[in-house]
């Protein structure tokens, strides 16, 4: 230091004249408050719903579920503007560094996903807050916070924006998984719990490492930094990639992080284990597909190769395990929606390690179009098994004889059953299953369509199994219990939803003609 | 837009629909108005096609006629596109009677019972599956055409498993696990095809003759279909769910399986494979030929051993097995890629569709009177002498057999006497020793065809009619049985006296799908 007086000096200098700039104010980034409006309010929502546990009197809690799907209904309304024109960006970096929220269609579609899957699981939970017993202004709060997380996401385009909009879509989920007071519920919280949090910390591990081999956070520079990372930089940079996609891949519940999804959604309050199923998977994927696909897109092959791997195996364990789920056990109808949830994880997954081969973001519209259609059946079937829970049954085997009971619910399962299965006349299942499919054989995937339709033809035998079931003889006389009106308006709005798509199937499968980002 | 084919369509699927809501008060009222409207309906559906075969431009059946063509799913290149040629009428029109025939049979003969459904669930599925059947004869569209394949698997799945006997779920369970997997590699051809050619459209596919697809594409693309096709078709070795869902199917599933399912692979093979991958079909024709001709023999083998006495035979297992053995007929045809094996294909198509039909409706009515279709059982010591104590069904049954046995003049002549002559003289290109083999495997097949059917009508028609039987009462031909009867006789009849019908309107279609105008 002694020896280069004059260098020490010359590099305080600059130093100094770059932090006096000549105008501050253009390091202060503007807010498009329209952009940003879903998610933003979806939260003040929570925080609206926990002042009015607070000021509200005892006997007008209800009232907390209804502010709280308003508030849903307002930040799906804040999607409208937004459709319109190009695409809005805000909090740029000054001078075209990118910036950390982009609201295209990508984003766009991930958030209809999410807040839409949130309004269904609230309105599943309007009678269940009630009838379990749940503390209420607890439990809005904490949905709302968590689809405001999974709204936020899709949006995100930096690494730690995209972290704390992971945590914050999934720390409220913890919460809400132990609500339930019971041992089954606060096990089942821990269970995810552990293994989320330990998914997170390797995450950060490797956003470290990228951060450190590429110097920047945004998704972009990301990109630009690997592709030309200088050669002793190369292995932190590749183990940084890995690292953070292990931790998305938990988020998916993609094998071999799959474990806990049967245990937490059995454990889970019903509209919380449909909420997870399409809303914690959707944010886990969108940030998956966002991160591999722009930020670790000179990667493509290897993470590609990685993916495709994963997606084959996910599916085909998903599938096993519910081929081996029993029907007649407790919560069994429950732990088979897990398992096909995780089965149809995995062929989410296939168009985004297509995209990697095809070095684009083209082949994702297919991952959009299926995660929408897949939320809304596997909310719906959610619905028809809190339907058959109130009559007391968690068993596959107790929805025997449903359509004798109630024919409409029964109907609605079936159709839901089918369409998750991709048979007609559930045909926007199967639409959603061409697209996929499509996506595969179009990036030269043609192994891992293959494994997918040999899949495809397994799960139908449970889905199958259980569609039959529904339309056996009664074997007891189980009284019908009434429909809570909630409840039925979330049935009536996901078959209907399912309905138009089957006929008009352009309506959901246009995101994959044009371009999302 | 062409009004007739649209309503064609539409007219058994809303009267699918309309079989949601219940008729009557009571179940006796509805099942009995069900089943009257389900007759009504396809009626209906009878008179359009018998309308749209009078509006037919005889002169020039290998243009498409009564075209629609408008867009359904722009986002994945999906068009809504119907149309009829001289291939697809006659195979529309005996759907169309067919479903009629049975519908009119089961007013008076639909099994009940315990845990049996009503009749107006059955209505429903047999307008769904009608629906389903004419689809995939009258559209254009490759995902059309899968779509249309797969809409038939659900209703035909409940029509086995609820209204079927003995081994009914895992009968069923087997027919559509089997044809799933198959349609599933089918898709994945289609999409390989689609995705190179940029276009599903059949016609513009059909026109292009596999120009724009390279060698490669064309074999593995004709590779996956032909699975696909072959296992609905179905071809040794890939039969084995069809004796088992025959023999476990009610009458009328068991009539519309063999009569028009079996039909949806080769009408599939002849319109999607031979003009749109003539490369591939090229590529695969030897084998198929082999395992047709294989078929052929193993299929009249197996029938022999099961009209054996003392082997415990069941006769509509029997006839299910004689289907796999014409329906090599009809492979072998298309296999040698010539005009004339085609033709006889085609011809065969129709011919296996009248006379099995009617051996399974007969076989259903033996299998009513005596309550099994045991051959061992019906026969007794000498033969069941349904001759006398029956005389009508007895002389029926005669007919049927020795029309499926290939008489000259009656409708199994010609189709396979065309067959046999194209694998005589097939495409250039292709083994002409091998093909000469196969003729003379197919040869000695009908040789044994004739045996295994001599050897039914002695046991089932000849006998003692004094011997003591199973049941001492045998109505005779009822008015209904002769309604539902007839028109299949009498078609029977007018095909193999005047086999020009049919081949003047397929001819000129198959010469234009071969490429050759």
């Amino acid at each position: 230091m002694l020896s280069h007086p004059t260098g020490t000096h010359l590099l305080g200098q600059t130093a100094m004249s770059t932090l006096a700039v000549t105008d501050p104010g253009s390091l202060i980034q503007s807010v498009d408050w329209v952009a940003i409006a879903p998610p933003l309010v979806a939260a003040l929502g929570g925080l609206a719903v926990l002042l009015a546990d607070l000021l509200l009197p005892a006997r007008s809690r209800k009232a907390l579920g209804r502010i709280a799907v308003g508030a849903l209904v307002l930040a799906l309304a804040a999607l409208l503007p937004l459709t319109r024109g190009a695409a809005r960006t805000t909090f740029c970096l000054p001078g075209g560094g990118g910036c950390s929220y982009v609201a295209d269609h990508f984003a766009l579609a991930f958030q209809l996903l999410a807040l839409g899957g949130a309004l269904l699981a609230a309105l599943l939970s309007l009678h269940t807050v009630d009838e379990e017993k749940l503390p209420g202004g607890e439990y809005w709060f904490l949905l709302l916070s968590s689809a405001s997380g999974a709204a936020l996401l899709p949006a995100a385009r930096d690494l730690a924006t995209l972290v704390i909009a992971l945590e914050v879509a999934s720390l409220p989920a913890f919460a809400l998984v132990g609500l339930r007071r019971d041992g089954r519920g606060a096990e089942s919280a821990l269970k995810f719990f552990l293994s989320s949090v330990t998914a997170t910390a390797v995450m950060l591990l490797g956003i470290g490492f990228v951060y450190a081999a590429t110097g920047s956070v945004h998704l972009t520079a990301v990109a630009d930094g690997l592709a030309h990372a200088p050669g002793q930089l190369r292995p932190l940079a590749e183990a940084g990639a890995v690292l953070t996609l292990v931790g998305f891949a938990f988020k998916v519940a993609a094998v071999p992080f799959h474990f806990w999804v049967p245990d937490t959604y059995t454990g889970a309050p019903l509209p919380v284990a449909g909420y997870l199923s399409v809303v914690g998977k959707a944010s886990g994927l969108s940030g998956l597909a966002l991160v591999a696909t722009l930020g670790f897109r000179p990667y493509g092959h290897t993470w590609g190769l990685a993916l495709a791997v994963l997606a084959a195996l996910t599916m085909t364990v998903g599938n096993v395990g519910a081929l081996r789920q029993r029907f007649d056990t407790g919560h069994s109808a429950v732990r088979l929606l897990a398992w096909s949830s995780v089965g149809q994880a995995g062929y989410l997954l296939v168009p985004v390690a297509a995209a990697g081969y095809a070095g684009t973001g083209d082949p994702l519209g297919a991952t959009v179009a299926y995660a929408l259609i897949y939320g809304l059946v596997n909310l719906g079937a959610f619905g028809v098994v809190a339907v058959v829970q109130r009559s007391g049954g968690t068993r596959v085997d107790d929805h025997r004889g449903l359509f004798a009971r109630h024919r409409w619910s029964a109907l609605a399962l079936a159709f839901f059953l089918l369409c998750l299965a991709g048979l007609p006349p559930g045909v926007i299942g199967l639409f959603g299953k061409v697209v996929v499919f499509r996506a595969a054989v179009d990036a030269g995937l043609g192994w891992l369509a293959v494994v997918m339709a040999a899949n495809v033809a397994v799960a139908l035998y449970y889905y199958l199994l259980w569609t039959a079931r529904l339309f056996a003889p009664a074997e007891g006389a189980a009284e019908a219990r009434r429909v809570p009106a909630p409840l039925a308006a979330t049935l009536g709005l996901t078959a209907a939803g399912a309905a138009v798509l089957s006929v008009a199937p352009q309506l959901v499968l246009q995101v994959v003609s044009g371009s999302l980002f | 837009m062409n009004a007739v084919l649209i309503a064609l369509l539409l007219l058994p699927l809303l009267g699918a629909a309309a079989t949601l809501v219940p008729f009557g008060p009571d179940p006796a009222a509805d099942g009995r108005r069900a089943l009257r409207f389900g007759v009504g309906v396809t009626g209906a559906v009878l008179a359009l096609t018998v309308a749209l075969a009078a509006g037919f431009d005889h002169d020039r059946p290998a243009r498409m006629q009564a075209v629609t063509d408008t867009d359904w799913i722009p986002a994945i290149g999906v068009r809504f596109h119907l149309g009829v040629d001289g291939i697809s009428l006659p195979l529309i029109v005996l759907t169309a009677l067919l479903t009629l025939l049975c519908a009119v049979y089961s007013t008076k003969r639909l099994p009940s019972g315990d845990g049996i459904p009503g009749a107006r669930a059955f209505t429903g599925l047999l307008l769904l599956l009608e629906t389903g059947m004419l689809a995939t004869f009258a559209v254009l569209d490759l995902v059309l055409f899968f779509l249309a394949f797969e809409i038939v698997l659900i209703p035909m799945y409940f029509l086995i498993a609820r209204w079927g006997s003995g081994r009914k779920v895992p009968s069923a369970n087997r027919f559509i696990l089997y044809t799933l997997l198959g349609s599933a590699v089918m898709l994945l051809g289609f999409l390989l095809i689609g995705v190179n050619a940029g276009t599903f459209d059949m016609t513009r596919l059909a026109d292009a003759h596999g120009s724009g697809l390279t060698h490669t594409t064309q074999v593995i693309a004709a590779l996956a279909i032909l699975l696909g096709l072959a296992v609905k078709a179905p071809a040794w070795p890939l039969h084995s769910w069809l004796p088992d869902a025959h023999t476990a199917a009610p009458t009328v599933g068991s009539v519309l399986l063999a009569g028009v399912l079996l039909k949806m692979g080769t009408y599939g093979l002849v319109r999607i494979l031979l003009p749109i991958v003539p490369q591939g079909t090229a590529t695969f024709a030897p084998y198929l030929g082999a395992f047709a001709a294989v078929g052929i023999v193993y299929g009249s083998l197996a029938c022999l051993a099961l009209a054996r006495p003392g082997a415990k035979g069941d006769l509509k297992r029997l006839i299910a097995y004689s289907s796999v053995g014409h329906m090599g007929f009809v492979l072998l045809g298309i296999a040698s890629l010539t005009q004339s094996g085609v033709n006889g294909a085609l011809f065969a198509n129709i011919g296996h569709g009248l006379i099995t039909g009617l051996l399974f409706f007969l076989v259903g009515a033996v299998k009513d009177r005596y309550g099994t279709a045991d051959l061992d059982t019906l026969s007794g010591a000498t033969g069941a002498a349904l001759y006398g104590r029956a005389p009508r069904i007895g002389a029926l049954l005669a007919f049927a057999a020795v029309a499926s046995l290939g008489l000259p003049g009656l409708a199994g002549f010609w189709g396979e006497l065309l067959a046999m002559y194209g694998a005589f003289d097939p495409a250039a290109g292709l083994s002409r020793p091998a093909f000469l083999t196969y003729m003379v495997l197919a040869g000695l097949g009908t040789l044994l065809t004739a045996g295994y059917l001599l050897v039914v009508v002695k046991r089932v028609c000849m006998g003692d009619p004094k011997q003591p039987a199973p049941v001492t009462e045998l109505p005779d031909l009822k008015s209904y049985e002769a309604v539902s009867w007839t028109p299949l006789a009498a078609l029977t009849l007018v095909a193999g006296l005047w086999p020009a019908l049919l081949l003047s309107l397929s001819d000129p279609a198959v010469k234009h799908l071969l490429g050759g105008g």
